[in-house]
């Protein structure tokens, strides 16, 4: 007994005012005036629709610290950011370096229901970087793993990393690469620059993850693979990416919202809240980013969520874990540095966050256009409003957001997932 | 943070606001004088005879009693500063004020008859910090205070033995004491008189 | 002041000025019979040290007892600090114990920061060196020495005067807060290192740098030794002590190339015969033992001006 949704006056992709009918976990009827006694009307005049959005790079900490974040918890940060679906990393206790852990996971997401869970496999076993993990075997499983990462750590070995580009081609496979030179960044707690020496925290400096990436596409591009490039964050690395595309090699690459709004600066405070691999960068290495992904040099906007308990960060600089909440701010972080300031319309926005992270997840049910017969997956959302970011009224179990307190632009009111509302009235069903 | 001045006066080099003159340049040099022999008299003479002058306007006018007393004894009174800012039991009420200088002749104080000199005596708990400043740097024979006014309204019981001249004011009003050296000129100066434009509200030393 | 003294960028030229006149006139309680003062009587200062330094912890506590201050010691070992009870609990404890100031010896740089403006304490925080960040009260007690030595006019004042700061820069909390407040109170500074152990941006500082010590004693006022670690040797930022010692250490030789007036600092412990030979240590220019009795001065100049009055500190 599915309900249908009229969506009334919506503008899909920030075009005319039109309507949407959801039916039977697909898109039935798109068109002006459109009319069905059955379905539940949706009025979303002002709205902009977006094919349901795809996060390549989630950590939703189920197995193993349940206390951070679970399937159940993050996927419904997710569905109130707008996602649909979102791959989730590898780098949980134990490791999803099998079938069973990534079946695990992928079932946890089919229950929890809020949105489509795709589990990533590790690239090594135990993400260890000293052999290969079972990819074969996870990408036959009922997860069917496409993404592979160690995401947390670098495959820094170059045989592994050829290896592991190579195998996976097999079965139309990924390697998504943490870029880190694990030697030019030990103990590495912030970026290298001119505020690391004045504060006297261990530099990491952007050549770490540049080296990685420009060996990594000569790899891929010398084994004929496909490469992704997680959370790009320095002006070098989108050169690179840039050049490496420019040469035909079959790479791609992501960027994080915080590495497109925060800057190292926020270091200076010492709180954790603004601790995060790779670190902030520069405001020059922000405009490099945002430039990037205006011109297509990078492909994805992921979020990186990664929510740490509480102790975690409250605690001095050195002791407190990396990372920071993403899913529900997201959105909301690329209207304002992308949309608002002219360098992205809600097409480019769909391409980014939707269409080209479902295509290089390769995952078929999600990243379509909202046109008839497409599966159901749609956020509305509300560019017009603004909003304080108020960490307490999270979904995630963990409150690690560096955006506490600060305004932003825009709100998801909807998230339907074939159909069927996650989210209504901007809040979860 | 600017430091905290320990005295209320003006700071040095401030042009002086218009008041009423109580002792001149003139009266103040006698009144020294006869502090000078006053101490003389008591002490039966300079010997043993130690001066601190509590910083800033007591220690030019202990320096200028030495004088006076070489002058007339021909004997160079060992002369000291003395701070009590860290003794003072207001310490608390105020942001943390910088030091003033102390320095206790080479002699120490042991055994000799300390002479306190200060500009104005008002409620005595500058004189009360003094002498608990100077229990911490040894054992006087004895102690004696010396003061340029003294405008009572006395708070603990403590009196001084030489005074320059006794000065009936009301609480609002504010004595002024300058010095050449420290000010411009030497003056005894009252302010906020009732009746008086801009009466200040009385202030404790 | 501010409320708290958590780097030497904390100190306006007005205020490292107060503190080293304030130390000036507390020095010489050290000559005097009682060596106690009355104005912190009722409060309490903690020693928290996650570190081991004596010498630090000795020096703050002597300052804060010569004020009249009780003091609470708690360092790392045979505590509940090294059994992992965090910083924040820590400091809650702390804070039910009424302290009125905590001075706070780290590992991590940026931890008594943290503990100043996480809201878990209300007292004043003292920063008794934190990881590679800074060491304040080092640097106040090194320009106290420098300007009894070099000063001109006011105490304080070390205008054009040219300091050279020679080791491994990069993981010194020392040179971090020297090269600040030296340069806040007028002095030349020049770093002098190999260059992988000069921090990335040193450029920016406001500080000269230079890897050749001969070119730059000849000229300087002072020279302050860095101890280098002994972890440092194997690290890979220079290939031998012995080819450190050479080209970075302090020897007689080096010394004779002084002017007559110049004077060898070292915040210590000093490593003998790497960063500087047992000659120049006990020579006459140096004035290492002088160093630690001024730093019980300065320290009561700071722990002082920050509790002495009102409200601990008062924020500005």
């Amino acid at each position: 007994m599915s309900t249908s949704y009229l969506v009334k006056n919506v503008s899909v992709l920030g075009g005319e005012p039109t309507d949407l009918l959801l039916r039977d976990g697909v898109v039935a009827e798109v068109g002006a005036g459109l009319e069905a006694d059955d379905a539940e009307v949706v009025d979303a005049t002002g709205l902009v629709a977006l094919p349901g959005l795809v996060d390549l790079h989630t950590h939703l900490r189920e197995p193993g610290r349940e206390d951070a974040e679970t399937v159940e918890s993050g996927t419904q940060a997710a569905a109130l950011g707008g996602f649909t679906a979102v791959h989730a990393m590898a780098n949980t206790e134990p490791v999803a370096d099998t079938a069973g852990v990534v079946e695990q996971v992928w079932r946890l997401g089919r229950e929890a229901g809020h949105c489509d869970v795709y589990p990533v496999g590790a690239v090594t076993v135990g993400l260890q970087g000293e052999r290969l993990a079972e990819l074969g075997a996870m990408a036959d499983s009922a997860a069917r793993v496409r993404v592979f990462s160690d995401d947390g750590k670098c495959v820094s070995d170059a045989v592994l990393m050829r290896r592991a580009l190579e195998y996976v081609k097999a079965f139309d496979g990924v390697v998504a690469q943490h870029a880190q030179e694990p030697r030019l960044t030990e103990g590495a707690q912030m970026n290298e620059g001119e505020l690391s020496g004045r504060l006297g925290l261990t530099g990491w400096p952007a050549v770490a993850e540049e080296a990685v990436i420009a060996r990594d596409c000569l790899l891929a591009e010398h084994v004929g693979s496909r490469l992704h490039v997680c959370h790009v964050s320095t002006a070098g690395s989108v050169q690179i990416v840039r050049e490496a595309k420019a040469r035909g090699v079959d790479v791609t690459a992501e960027a994080c919202p915080h590495h497109l709004i925060l800057t190292d600066e926020l270091a200076a405070t010492y709180d954790p809240i603004y601790k995060v691999n790779p670190p902030l960068r520069t405001r020059a290495d922000v405009e490099a980013l945002r430039a990037g992904l205006a011109d297509g040099t990078i492909d994805v906007v992921a979020t990186d969520h990664a929510p740490h308990p509480h102790e975690d960060k409250d605690c001095e600089w050195a002791a407190a874990a990396f990372g920071m909440l993403g899913l529900e701010t997201a959105l909301s972080i690329v209207q304002e540095t992308m949309v608002d300031a002219g360098l992205l319309d809600w097409a480019g926005v769909a391409e980014r966050m939707s269409y080209a992270p479902a295509r290089i997840g390769r995952v078929a049910d999600h990243g379509q256009p909202l046109e008839v017969g497409a599966p159901a997956n749609v956020v509305l959302y509300d560019p017009s409003v603004r909003r304080t970011v108020d960490p307490a009224q999270s979904a995630s179990l963990s409150r690690n957001t560096p955006y506490r307190g600060m305004e932003l632009p825009g709100r998801v009111v909807a998230t339907f997932l074939r159909g069927r509302p996650t989210v209504l009235a901007g809040a979860l069903v | 943070m600017a430091p905290v001045p320990a005295q209320p006066e003006a700071p040095p080099g401030a042009t002086p606001e218009p008041g009423r003159v109580v002792l001149d340049a003139r009266d103040i040099a006698r009144a020294l004088t006869r502090i000078s022999h006053e101490i003389l008299e008591r002490n039966k003479g300079a010997g043993d005879l130690v001066l601190l002058g509590i910083p800033s306007r007591g220690v030019p006018l202990a320096e200028r009693i030495a004088e006076r007393i070489a002058s007339v004894e021909g004997y160079d009174v060992p002369t000291g500063s003395l701070d009590v800012t860290m003794y003072r039991d207001d310490l608390r009420l105020k942001p943390a004020r910088a030091l003033l200088h102390t320095e206790i002749p080479e002699e120490g104080i042991d055994g000799s008859t300390v002479v306190l000199v200060d500009d104005v005596l008002f409620s005595g708990r500058t004189i009360r910090a003094a002498l608990d400043a100077l229990n911490d740097l040894g054992r006087p024979r004895a102690v004696r205070l010396a003061v340029l006014v003294d405008r009572g309204h006395r708070e603990l019981p403590i009196r001084a033995d030489f005074v320059g001249k006794n000065l009936p004011t009301s609480l609002v009003e504010r004595v002024k004491v300058t010095l050449a050296g420290i000010d411009d000129v030497d003056a005894v100066t009252i302010h906020g008189e009732p009746g008086t434009p801009g009466a200040p509200a009385g202030e404790r030393p | 002041m501010k409320r708290h003294l958590l780097s030497a960028a904390d100190l306006s030229r007005d205020d490292a000025e107060l503190v080293l006149q304030t130390a000036a006139e507390l020095r010489s309680l050290a000559d005097r019979p009682i060596k106690k003062l009355p104005a912190l009587r009722g409060r309490t200062v903690v020693n928290l040290f996650f570190e081991d330094s004596t010498r630090t912890r000795i020096s703050f506590e002597a300052a804060a007892k010569r004020l009249s201050a009780d003091v609470i010691n708690f360092s790392a070992k045979g505590s509940s600090l090294s059994k992992g009870e965090s910083l924040k609990d820590t400091a809650l404890t702390l804070e039910a114990m009424g302290a009125d100031a905590v001075v706070v010896r780290h590992g991590a740089s940026g931890a008594p920061h943290r503990l100043a403006h996480s809201g878990w304490v209300r007292s004043s925080v003292v920063n008794a060196g934190d990881g590679t960040h800074e060491h304040p009260t080092q640097a106040l007690l090194d320009a106290f020495t420098l300007s009894r030595h070099l000063g001109r006019g006011k105490a304080g004042s070390l205008d054009g005067r040219r300091v050279a700061i020679v080791g491994d820069v990069l993981h010194s909390r020392v040179a971090r807060s020297n090269a600040l407040l030296l340069a806040t109170l007028g002095a030349e500074v020049t770093l002098v290192a190999p260059p992988t152990l000069l921090p990335v941006g040193v450029d920016s500082w406001p500080v000269e740098t230079s890897y050749d010590l001969d070119a730059v004693i000849p000229k300087a006022d002072a020279v302050m030794m860095l101890r280098v670690q002994r972890e440092r040797m194997n690290g890979g930022f220079f290939p031998t002590p012995r080819e450190y010692s050479r080209r970075y250490g302090l020897d007689g030789r080096r010394m004779a190339t002084l002017q007559d007036h110049t004077i060898v600092m070292h915040p210590g412990p000093m490593v003998r015969g790497m960063e500087i030979s047992a000659d120049v240590a006990d020579s006459d220019r140096s004035v290492i033992v002088e160093q630690v009795t001024n730093g019980v001065a300065v320290r009561m100049a700071v722990l002082y001006l920050l509790l002495g009055g009102a409200q601990p500190g008062g924020e500005e």
